[in-house]
């Protein structure tokens, strides 16, 4: 069995540092295994979130060699037998211990977007939406919510002082779903400009670049939010869309 | 020394935050009283997330000929007639309303080409019953509610453990936990408990579910002096991946046979046909040119036996990698490559295709899948009114996986979801007006707050002792190996001397490193409901003397009709589990003739 080293940041919100683990690996394992093995061997007390294991719950984000990832989706054999691993927690976010961060500005994000305004049923009490038209919303209901977008996200990575008007790309492509959702009638312009600050993205794709879901949120999120927020200025523009419904929108 | 701890007070409090949870937390508050919501990890994250084929309701968008009674029946065979008539009635009937109330909170299911929610075809449904979004359905659900929910006024207390329930005489009053971040202990007071705690799956080996199930609103209850039923009955999911190791126990859908996907042994054959029970004779195709066409005309077909229902499936698969006929990691073969076309299996299965080509390189649209049987959901859990979700204690209500009964011996896929949406709803909505309801003082006992938190603390306090993560790994071997598929007498009992055993040891546990997010401790405590549900489940297997569902022993290997009336229910009394056999709810003669209409 391979056997490699692993470096993996111990500590806490006064500071820390590295621990060397050598622990080996089995055919197949990803790196959240590794780090369950350690638990059980070497080190306890070693603090990591995880729940699914299968890439479906986003809980075990960290930084895997600097790059921001799911463990449980990083597979060992990318790495040469006897390389040093470093695991270390995703960095934006003040940190707990060792591998684990507090991430609850990403709640408070949430709590603030304003929910789907349902338009009234078709006559027989029933709601129709075309595949065609669910189609680009679903793909952001893709989300796992893992918040490696928002710890790649320069502007809440750098800009401490910009944070309470930003929701970052994890709530630009939830805005994006809402907007895109057949079925809703909401205006969120002022709030998309104003408190999610849309604007302050300069379109860098730092957060399409390590979403596990391989979501375009560059492309298909926030881009098309901006244009919308542009055309949104017009409400002319603005009711005409909510009364076509969600057709014909730019890719 | 009195230990300094939080207090919070909700008329409701509502333990876990998956589907049901949730579902249970937005109810009560709709009813206008205060809530708390509790879970083990963050919002979201729940195991709801993984549910993947779909949401069982007899909506008619793609068969109009389907309607509640004919989903009643389904369910109560799946079950083999051992489900709560009642909760089997009323799940039937009110999962086409919380699918489309979910739909308008905001979740996006697949269509059908009139633009209605599509439905697809999943083991044990007559018809194509199951909502669904791609073969992410669960994580649709969860938010979904979780979006929904976080504008209803409810508190959240994400990352808390509850350890014990507290009690004023009889009723529950509340719970005692600790946050996961600090390791601080925190008091809730609450006029009703709603446990929506999922499953056990923790205690075996190879299981498709994480961390959180270890059981903890099962043992939570039995503590408390509530009943648990059915806690024999442990649902082998049949197809989840076998290799490599480490993923072995990840879940396979059931939409990929419910989307034409196929059994083969390493023969070839599709081996299902060979496995067709007298139960379901009637109704499942005996040739593959049947099977096939069943999946576009309903009517003059029958259904294929790779859609039997999940235990008939699992049995079917041990018994072919039995006789040499497996895999060569020792699973079967599921092939749809050679059945449906690239795109059709990328747009409907996407997370089948990028599990197994990032875990196992393997091209799901190019080879065929190796799956084997992992543990997956527990039909038992708390004995509870139908009607209402109230256990056997008062002030404290059960719903999702952690409640009992719904699904009987066995329980059809796509009825998780489902159920997790109706009786949340029902658990909220009873314990809002149960607490609406509540005379006297709410009264939190001090001391049994103290005991709670001393013995919470003793793992961290202790010298020298055992590793928590030793004990785990022994039990869920013990559990494996002794109390699986096919269970006999004296592996049961050896269970149960090992579980004994394990039990004396995790008094000895010891960890280091404080309090702060500290994983062993997590473990440490988890041990307590993870042995008390390991126990109660090698009890109840012991008792049951026939084979039913999820429940299959060698030394009595039929189905016994005299055992069909009768529930195996386990309570704590003087500090010991005490098992007894208590008759079923008898079925009104309007519903049982629903059963003699067709074969």
């Amino acid at each position: 069995m391979p056997t490699f080293t692993l470096k993996v940041f111990r500590g806490g919100p006064a500071g820390g540092d590295f621990r060397d683990y050598r622990v080996e690996a089995d055919e197949g394992m990803v790196v959240l295994d590794v780090i369950h093995r350690i638990q059980a061997t070497q080190a306890p007390d070693l603090a990591c979130r995880w729940n699914c294991k299968a890439g479906k719950c986003g809980s075990c984000s960290a930084e895997v060699n600097g790059t921001p990832r799911l463990m449980c989706m990083t597979r060992m054999d990318l790495f040469q037998p006897g390389d040093t691993v470093t695991v270390t927690p995703i960095r934006t976010f003040p940190i707990i211990r060792d591998l684990v961060t507090d991430v609850s500005y990403n709640y408070e994000k949430a709590r603030q977007v304003p929910p789907l305004r349902l338009r009234p049923p078709d006559a027989d009490g029933r709601y129709r939406m075309m595949q065609e038209d669910v189609d680009r919303a679903q793909e952001f209901h893709k989300c796992i919510e893992c918040f490696l977008c928002q710890d790649v996200c320069h502007v809440i990575r750098d800009h401490d002082e910009l944070k309470r008007q930003f929701a970052g790309p994890r709530f630009f492509i939830k805005i994006a779903g809402l907007e895109m959702h057949p079925l809703d009638t909401r205006d969120r312009t002022e709030f998309v400009r104003a408190q999610a600050g849309i604007g302050l993205c300069n379109i860098t794709k730092c957060c399409t670049e390590v979403c596990p879901e391989h979501i375009h949120i560059t492309d298909n999120g926030i881009i098309p939010l901006k244009e919308r927020m542009a055309d949104n200025f017009d409400p002319i523009v603005w009711l005409l869309r909510k009364f076509r419904g969600q057709r014909g929108q730019p890719a | 020394m009195a230990t300094a701890y939080e207090t919070y007070e909700h008329d409701v409090l509502v333990i876990g935050a998956g589907g049901a949870g949730l579902r249970a937390a937005i109810e009560a508050a709709a009813q206008g009283v205060s809530v708390g919501l509790v879970c083990k990890s963050l919002l979201g994250k729940a195991h709801t997330v993984m549910a993947e084929g779909g949401i069982a309701a007899a909506l008619g968008n793609v068969w109009p000929e389907d309607n509640w009674q004919v989903h009643f029946r389904d369910t109560m065979r799946g079950g083999k007639m051992l489900n709560n008539w009642r909760m089997a009635q009323l799940h039937a009937q009110e999962a086409p309303e919380r699918v489309l109330e979910l739909e308008r909170w905001g979740a996006l299911f697949d269509r059908t080409k009139e633009g209605l929610i599509s439905q697809r075809d999943f083991g044990g449904h007559r018809y194509a019953r199951l909502a669904h979004l791609g073969d992410r359905t669960g994580l649709e659900m969860i938010r979904t509610l979780q979006y929904h929910g976080i504008h209803q006024g409810i508190d959240v207390h994400m990352e808390c453990n509850v350890q014990r329930l507290l009690k004023d005489g009889d009723r529950v009053t509340g719970a005692v936990g600790y946050w996961r971040k600090n390791g601080e202990m925190v008091v809730f007071k609450a006029k009703a408990v709603v446990l929506a705690t999922g499953g056990i799956g923790k205690a075996w080996k190879v299981t498709s579910n994480s961390w959180e199930y270890t059981g903890d609103g099962h043992s939570l209850a039995l503590w408390a002096g509530a009943d648990l039923i059915d806690m024999e009955f442990v649902q082998f999911h049949p197809t989840h991946m076998v290799w490599p190791p480490s993923v072995a126990g990840l879940l396979v859908t059931e939409g990929v046979r419910g989307d034409g996907g196929t059994l083969r042994n390493n023969k070839g054959e599709r081996f299902m046909f060979n496995y067709i029970p007298e139960f379901f004779k009637g109704e499942t195709a005996d040739n593959e040119a049947e099977a096939d066409r069943w999946y576009h005309d309903k009517k003059n077909n029958r259904r294929t036996p790779d859609l039997l229902p999940r235990d008939e499936v699992a049995r079917a698969i041990r018994s072919e990698v039995k006789a040499g006929r497996g895999s060569p990691h020792g699973g079967v073969f599921l092939d749809i490559c050679s059945r449906r076309p690239a795109d059709y299996i990328r747009k409907r299965l996407p997370s089948m295709y990028h599990q197994f080509k990032e875990l196992a390189g393997v091209d799901i649209t190019k080879e065929p899948m190796e799956v084997g049987p992992a543990q997956h959901y527990v039909m038992g859990g708390v004995r509870v009114d139908a009607d209402t979700t109230q256990g056997t204690v008062a002030g404290l209500f059960a719903a999702g996986e952690v409640a009992g009964g719904m699904h009987g011996s066995n329980r059809l896929g796509g009825n998780s979801l489902s159920d997790l949406l109706v009786f949340g709803r029902r658990a909220g909505l009873y314990a809002a007006l149960y607490a609406k309801n509540f005379s006297g003082q709410l009264v939190v006992d001090g001391a049994q707050v103290e005991a709670i938190v001393r013995e919470s603390l003793e793992p961290l306090e202790r010298s020298g002792g055992e590793n928590p993560y030793a004990i785990q790994a022994e039990l869920q071997e013990t559990m494996q190996n002794l109390v699986g598929i096919i269970r006999k007498e004296a592996e049961l009992k050896d269970a149960l001397t090992r579980i004994a055993a394990l039990k004396e040891r995790a008094k000895r546990v010891r960890v280091d490193g404080g309090r702060v997010y500290n994983s062993g401790w997590h473990t440490a405590l988890d041990l307590r409901s993870l042995l008390t549900v390991a126990e109660c489940s090698a009890l109840a297997a012991l008792e049951r003397k026939e084979s039913r569902g999820g429940h299959t022993r060698e030394d009595h290997p039929f189905t016994d009709d005299a055992w069909g009336k009768l529930n195996v229910v386990l309570r704590l009394r003087d500090g010991r589990v005490q098992v007894s056999r208590e008759p079923l709810p008898e079925m009104p003669a309007e519903l049982k003739a629903l059963f003699q209409e067709r074969k």
